[in-house]
């Protein structure tokens, strides 16, 4: 085969391969829609009465009803929230009365940026103490850090936030306390991404950025130690596997040093493996862990998916589940990606 | 005979069972000099934990002893983890059984091969390549420059063996293993691999341990050959005096492989009273 011809089957299988992701995540998007518009729908919450009140008249109540476009069959309902959504309109949220995708774009980046520092501390301390688990198994640092992942998977997150807010604002004054800035620094930088260590590093305010930072790190650290817990564990029975294989036999007759023997030849076949158990985690605190948020007053998606919830505030529940559903996809293709970066085999 | 190669005396590895500790060798003793030494015997005999022994490799919680294991003057027991480094691969290499398994997935095969050379000798890398290259032609590999970017996968099992002897040779051994090398490949290349070792070790001078449940085979390719039982040795022979051998275990082995010119219905199963006594 030509190079040429070769050339244009790559680009051909490409071009098919993002038409089909294409596809599949619009599916996959119609269906989770389908899914959380219905079950919305048939729950037993009135959401005409959470905007009248239960003192409303039967005059009001049905105006407010045909106003929300309640009256409708719910297959009509349904198909005019798809085209609605595709337009970008999320539609309006009847707690915060503003439109459900500014929320949004308000609430996400908060929960981003905690679940991002989350996820990187539980990567970064998680996968080594994994390793070094699997390596030394069977000894006291084996039993340290399985106790140590152990007490991450037991211990509940509100109970480790409020004890954290006492030990490391309260008593040591380490951290900023609950917020995401201390309130004299509000509002100072420009929200263009919302994340607001990123806004204050374009802005150059180094203060608030240091500032937003003292605030984020204690919320993110336990949020990083909860999915440290999963991932060291995760790690740790992967690389058992591992080492046991014929392959790290191989190596140690080569009369390779343990260094390369475990980080080499352990570790590189299981990045595919982690790489899944990592997506997850990382999906998992994007979904904003209200505990959390409530004890820390972050204004995050959990909190806000929560409280619309609690006042039968189907656009916004809707809408956040639409966020949290296609950043599921989106870390799931990517995982897609890495894999076959990673693994030779799968390409 | 000048000095011996490998000397080895009352070799001891036992595991732990929830019964105690087992012995799967029980005080094996040989000496090997620059030839070629057949080790045989059934599963689970302790062939392979003697192979590994000797590159002290038995992995916790296994435990390996000796009375005396010396190699070329040194005595392997006495050496520190990093000694024993420096001589695993460079000085005593191992081939193991299937390359399916015995290879890094995610390596390719080039870059095992380079690593092999590279953790005992600085070169820079063309010549690392250069070595690598010539390596695969000594191992008959046809196209070295397209196989040195394969992966393991993507080789067939007489090659991916020969990119494993390939592995073991590479930083030029003086004592080559052979833990079952051709046990998991196909009847028709076996012959080819184990030729190729034959050749390579004969050209180089080195000793070889051929490990194998075979006993053709280890006479074929053997000068001695060592038959193990139960973690002992219980016959030791010139490989041309296989046939003749006297013990009852050895002759049961013997008469237990099937011939292409026999009419026998059955093949007899080994009476193992005859020499465990229970």
């Amino acid at each position: 085969m030509s190079t040429n011809t070769s050339k244009t089957h790559r680009v051909k299988a490409i071009l098919s391969a993002i038409g089909g992701f294409v596809i599949v995540t619009l599916l996959t998007f119609v269906g989770l829609m389908a899914i959380t518009f219905f079950i919305g729908r048939v729950i037993p919450i009135d959401p005409v009465l959470s905007v009248v009140g239960d003192r409303a008249t039967q005059e009001q109540y049905d105006a407010a009803k045909i106003a929300m476009g309640l009256d409708r069959s719910l297959m009509v309902q349904f198909i005019a929230y798809v085209g609605d959504v595709f337009q970008g309109d999320l539609g309006r949220s009847v707690s915060t009365n503003r439109s459900v995708a500014s929320d949004l774009a308000r609430v996400f980046p908060a929960t981003l940026e905690m679940a991002t520092l989350g996820i990187a501390i539980g990567v970064g301390l998680g996968v080594p103490l994994g390793v070094w688990a699997a390596a030394r198994k069977g000894t006291w640092i084996d039993q340290i850090i399985r106790v140590f992942a152990l007490l991450g998977y037991s211990v509940p997150a509100f109970w480790l936030g409020l004890v954290g807010l006492v030990v490391f604002y309260a008593t040591l004054d380490w951290v900023a306390g609950p917020g995401r800035v201390d309130i004299f620094y509000e509002g100072l930088v420009e929200p263009r991404t919302g994340l607001m260590l990123v806004d204050a590093a374009l802005a150059g305010d180094w203060q608030v950025f240091w500032n937003a930072l003292d605030h984020l790190i204690l919320p993110a650290a336990i949020l990083g130690f909860f999915s440290l817990a999963y991932i060291a564990r995760m790690t740790r029975s992967f690389m058992l596997d591992q080492l046991g294989q014929e392959y790290i036999t191989t190596a140690r007759v080569k009369g390779v040093s343990e260094w390369r023997v475990i980080w080499v030849h352990g570790f590189r076949p299981i990045r595919v493996p982690l790489i899944t158990v990592i997506g997850l985690s990382y999906a998992a605190l994007l979904e904003g862990s209200v505990m959390i948020e409530t004890v820390f007053s972050w204004p995050g998606i959990g909190n806000y998916l929560t409280v619309a919830l609690l006042n039968a505030d189907m656009n916004a529940v809707l809408g956040s589940t639409l966020v949290i559903g296609a950043v599921f996809i989106l870390i799931n293709k990517l995982s897609d990606v890495l894999y076959r970066i990673l693994d030779p085999r799968s390409r | 005979m000048s000095a011996p190669l490998l000397e080895v005396e009352n070799l001891r590895v036992s595991f732990p069972t929830p019964a105690g500790r087992v012995d799967v060798v029980k005080g094996l003793s040989f000496t090997l000099g620059r030839e070629r030494l057949g080790i045989v015997g059934e599963s689970g005999s302790g062939k392979s934990m003697t192979g590994r022994a000797i590159l002290r490799l038995i992995r916790s919680p296994g435990r390996q002893s000796a009375d005396r294991l010396v190699f070329d003057g040194i005595d392997l027991q006495a050496q520190s983890e990093r000694g024993m480094r420096k001589l695993r691969g460079a000085r005593i290499s191992m081939i193991m059984q299937d390359p399916k398994f015995s290879l890094n997935p995610v390596m390719t095969v080039g870059d095992q091969i380079a690593e092999a050379l590279k953790t005992h000798e600085s070169l820079a890398r063309k010549d690392v390549g250069a070595r690598v290259l010539e390596m695969l032609h000594s191992v008959r590999i046809n196209d070295p420059e397209r196989v040195i970017g394969l992966y393991p996968h993507e080789v067939s099992g007489g090659m991916g063996q020969r990119i494993m002897i390939a592995m073991m040779l590479i930083p030029q051994p003086d004592l080559l293993i052979a833990d079952e090398p051709t046990s998991a490949l196909d009847v028709s290349v076996q012959a080819q691999v184990l030729d190729l070792i034959d050749e390579l070790v004969r050209e180089k001078g080195m000793g070889l341990i051929l490990i194998s449940h075979d006993l053709n085979l280890v006479a074929r390719y053997c000068d001695r050959i060592l038959v193990m039982h139960a973690g002992q040795v219980v016959e030791s022979c010139a490989a041309a005096d296989l046939y003749q051998a006297t013990h009852p275990y050895t002759r049961g082995l013997l008469a237990a492989v099937p011939k292409m010119e026999e009419t026998r219905d059955e093949l007899p199963v080994l009476d193992r009273s005859e020499w465990s006594g229970t």
